[in-house]
């Protein structure tokens, strides 16, 4: 950290007094397993999910009748009815019915923000402890009437006379009847995620091999760090799944190399992008448990990170000037300036794997001069990410990717890594989280070992 | 689980039939609840000796209604028949006879409790009547609870040298006796092997401040003694394998406790345990290795991986946990290791080699490392269940599991809560002077010893 008040080099902002400021620090965390959408957990809905990643996360660190300073969550994928869904969580939970509790929304970024909002009033002295959390089901996706059919509905319930009723019956039409079933598409581009993505990869040059070899190392990595046992205390099992059930541990480069493209099929050029290297659709849930360091110790709790920054950033990718998912390639260089760091001043790098593509894009961003002299405002090259130290447990292309609990699963698992490794070159060892979502936004964290 | 039959015996029109077909008549056990009363009813003292009077003082001090005397038709919540003094068979007549003649009072759940001498002492000391009248009582209590009826049990404590009637342990494991906590002990013996131990400050919560580990508590057996433990004043760490990791956060978030997601038969399994109940606990008190798997073949049959597994998780991972437990400094005060063996392990199960050795290889490891533990004032002891209602007998076809679950002199199966306040008397410190032995929760079953 630079001195307080002293911005650094390049930096946009200053943080705020640090001296003023309590440490927010990861406890731990808990999730169930990642289930792909139609498996283990098609029939549970969003708040079974998270409410078990609770009541998890509740026995590993004995927070029965708790009165949690605030916890905070959401679902991207969301029924009406789930206005209240982290409370109603909450009160199905082992916690005190008297711990408040809020909903977030930011797309993929959801968890993330979840953390970093809840980090800050710790930080501030609003709280003391948190947990921060986030679900997603596709299998119990919401179903809504066709927005023909919800206006006549809402015309009907105004209209008073029998008359006015069957006028207003007599505008349905046949095709009001079907369904709007949820997409993931763009609202602004009518694009798919994995279309929009295509494109960011064809602009890259990122090739068919080098997406496949990072899927490969995500399952590789993903099925060692079990056999490591080390989900033993970040994981509870739900509904007879003990494992992320997208996980292949036996996949190879071959196998991955021989499925066939599903995204950039008519770009013209050679597309690159199938379901090996992309995340599929997943059910799940996760939550991590934040604290301030006094209330950590009164509890006899582990500190195992620190939650020490993150930014947010958006990109117009409306007008195609980015790519929809190269947010974090802005963020991070901010965050790292804030904070007067480089590349080399990071132990580990967690960067949600969307797409393989998106991992490889945003790595290529950062490794092109121009961009980042045009576009960031650098001098040169941000630099390259050291592979060796990128997802070194597995992300999201081998465990699934249940939006909004994305973020948790990672906040946690780099806590843990961080705390392992403690110490790295005489400094607390320090990770990198990048997360892309939807609309062209992007956050990013910065976390420390305790 | 629920046993229908024994519902149905109970009362009314099954209570008449029963009787009139000669059909077995269990009937429903008063177990345990805090706030019961010990006894219910007058607890008859037969027996002449200082033992006898002491051990009437400290039962009147308790609020008993004692008796030195029958009152003949006067319901009789215990008798308790003293003999430690027999020095020859004998002598044991007079009050066993008395004793007799009360039985015909004894309530519905009483109880009939023989404290006598260990006659294994006498035989050291080449004294064969005094060995006769000892191992004299063994043959007359086991008979006796065969021959009590409407839940009533028989049990017996034996003293050693060097401990009295009312030594802290052989008053606790009267209390226990008397209790609802040994509503399925019927026709044991306890051991008092030394004025050890200390009696609780309240009867109803005596593991008050402990910190208890619980190995296996995501089910069954598991998962009644966290409770148990819980219900007497414990801090459980509930301890099962990371697949049984939902099951073991209910548990744990049912007795307030934490969920430690841990195979035992990790090399550094001891080490986590004691870690993790001293970094959130503050100490470790109590160790109940209950975990254990069952992979049923002929040995004709049987296969390395059975034989392996079974002998790994039931015995080799509790003998290394141990090793880790007696070489921490944070396991030397007063500590208590209670490990479930089996009645398998006693008589044997026809299929059940590899569990049967693993069980009674419990039962050798219980008996060595109890001098081991006694340096701390520590004790260590097994509780072998016998047929228990559980998810794994109720996958027992129905009538094996009829014959099986009548075949022992309360003619039914006992509850795991019955297993676990067995265990929670052992790991309490009422327990200090019982150490090394095996205590069986089967109802008396009929087969094995």
């Amino acid at each position: 950290m630079p001195d307080n008040g002293t911005p650094a080099p390049g930096a946009m902002t200053t943080p705020a007094a640090a001296t003023q400021l309590r440490k927010a620090v990861v406890v731990g965390g808990n999730r169930i397993p990642f289930a792909r959408t139609g498996g283990a957990y098609t029939k549970s809905s969003n708040q079974d999910m998270l409410t078990a990643a609770l009541d998890g996360l509740i026995a590993r660190f004995g927070l029965q009748d708790e009165r949690i300073g605030e916890v905070a969550a959401g679902a991207v994928l969301k029924h009406s009815r789930d206005f209240n869904l982290t409370r109603e969580a909450v009160l199905g939970s082992a916690l005190s019915a008297e711990t408040p509790a809020y909903d977030l929304q930011q797309a993929c970024a959801t968890g993330l923000e979840t953390v970093l909002g809840l980090a800050n009033k710790i930080k501030l002295g609003q709280i003391d402890s948190a947990i921060a959390g986030g679900v997603d089901s596709a299998s119990d996706a919401p179903i809504a009437v066709s927005e023909g059919l919800r206006e006549v509905l809402l015309d009907l319930n105004r209209a008073k006379t029998l008359p006015q009723r069957l006028q207003v019956l007599s505008r349905l039409r046949p095709k009001d009847l079907a369904p709007d079933a949820p997409n993931t598409g763009e609202p602004r581009t009518g694009l798919s995620m994995g279309e929009h993505q295509a494109l960011t990869t064809a602009q890259w040059k990122i090739s068919r091999e080098a997406q496949d070899e990072l899927a490969y190392n995500s399952h590789r990595n993903l099925a060692a760090a079990y056999d490591a046992g080390f989900f033993d205390d970040l994981m509870t099992p739900y509904r007879g799944l003990s494992k992320d059930s997208n996980l292949r541990a036996d996949t190879t480069p071959e196998k991955l190399a021989g499925l066939k493209p599903v995204f950039g099929k008519n770009l013209g050029a050679e597309a690159t992008m199938t379901a090996g290297n992309s995340t599929p659709l997943t059910d799940g849930a996760s939550t991590v448990l934040l604290a301030s360091e006094a209330w950590a110790d009164a509890h006899d709790l582990p500190k195992l990170a620190t939650v020490l920054d993150g930014e947010a950033a958006a990109v117009d990718f409306v007008h195609g000037k980015d790519g929809l998912l190269m947010a974090p390639a802005f963020a991070v260089p901010r965050l790292l300036a804030r904070n007067g760091l480089g590349f080399g001043d990071i132990d580990f790098f967690e960067i949600h794997e969307a797409f393989a593509g998106t991992v490889l894009s945003t790595l290529a961003a950062w490794e092109d001069e121009e961009f980042c002299r045009t576009r960031l405002g650098l001098d040169g090259a941000l630099g390259s990410v050291d592979r060796a130290k990128l997802n070194v447990n597995g992300s999201s292309l081998a465990a699934g990717h249940p939006f909004a609990a994305t973020g948790g699963r990672i906040v946690a698992s780099l806590a843990k890594m961080l705390h392992a490794k403690g110490q790295a070159d005489g400094r607390p060892a320090r990770g990198l989280i990048s997360i892309c979502a939807a609309g062209g936004q992007g956050v990013v964290a910065l976390l420390e070992a305790h | 689980m629920s046993d229908k039959y024994t519902q149905f015996v109970s009362r009314g029109l099954g209570r008449d039939l029963a009787r009139k077909l000669g059909l077995p008549q269990p009937v429903e056990l008063r177990r345990y609840r805090p706030g019961q009363p010990l006894v219910e009813g007058p607890v008859l003292i037969q027996g002449a000796g200082t033992g006898a009077d002491e051990l009437a003082a400290a039962l009147l001090a308790w609020n008993l209604d004692v008796r030195r005397h029958a009152v003949p038709r006067e319901k009789l919540g215990a008798i308790i028949l003293v003999l430690d003094e027999a020095s020859r068979p004998e002598d044991l007549e007079k009050p066993v006879l008395t004793a007799g003649a009360s039985l015909r009072d004894l309530a519905a759940n009483g109880r009939v409790i023989t404290i006598s001498r260990d006659a294994a002492e006498a035989a050291e000391a080449a004294m064969p009547a005094v060995a006769a009248a000892r191992q004299g009582v063994d043959g007359l209590l086991r008979s006796l609870a065969k021959e009590l009826r409407a839940g009533a049990t028989g049990n017996g404590i034996i003293l050693a040298d060097g401990a009295q009637t009312t030594s802290p342990s052989a008053l606790g494991a009267l209390r226990f006796l008397l209790s609802g906590r040994s509503a399925f002990v019927d026709g044991q013996f306890l051991t008092v092997s030394s004025a050890a131990g200390q009696l609780p400050e309240d009867a109803d919560r005596p593991l008050a401040g402990k910190v208890a580990v619980v190995t296996g508590a995501a089910r069954g057996i598991g998962a009644a003694i966290a409770r148990t433990l819980h219900r007497d004043g414990a801090t459980v760490v509930a301890v099962d394998i990371p697949a049984a990791g939902d099951h073991l956060a209910a548990v744990a978030n049912d007795v307030h406790g934490t969920a430690l997601q841990l195979d035992i038969s990790r090399d550094d399994a001891g080490q986590r345990i004691i870690d993790h109940a001293v970094e959130r606990h503050g100490r470790l008190d109590i160790v109940i290795h209950n975990a254990g798997i069952t992979r049923d073949k002929l040995l004709a049959n049987m296969d390395q991986g059975r034989w392996t597994s079974v002998i790994a998780v039931n015995i080799a991972a509790q003998l290394r946990i141990n090793e880790a437990l007696l070489a921490s400094e944070h396991f030397r005060n007063t500590p208590r290791i209670v490990s479930v063996a089996s009645t398998s392990g006693i008589a044997g199960n026809r299929g059940q080699t590899n569990y049967a050795a693993s069980k009674g290889g419990v039962m050798g490891m219980v008996r060595a490392t109890a001098p081991l533990l006694a340096a701390h004032g520590g004790s260590i002891n097994a509780v072998a269940p016998g047929f228990i209602e559980t998810e794994m007998t109720a996958r027992i076809p129905f009538a094996t599991r009829e014959v099986a679950r009548r075949l022992n002199s309360l003619q039914q199966g006992g509850r795991p809560q019955d297993v676990a306040e067995a265990i929670a008397f052992l790991a309490s410190d009422a327990a200090g002077g019982i150490s090394g032995g095996v205590l069986r929760v089967c109802g008396q079953n009929l087969v094995g010893a």
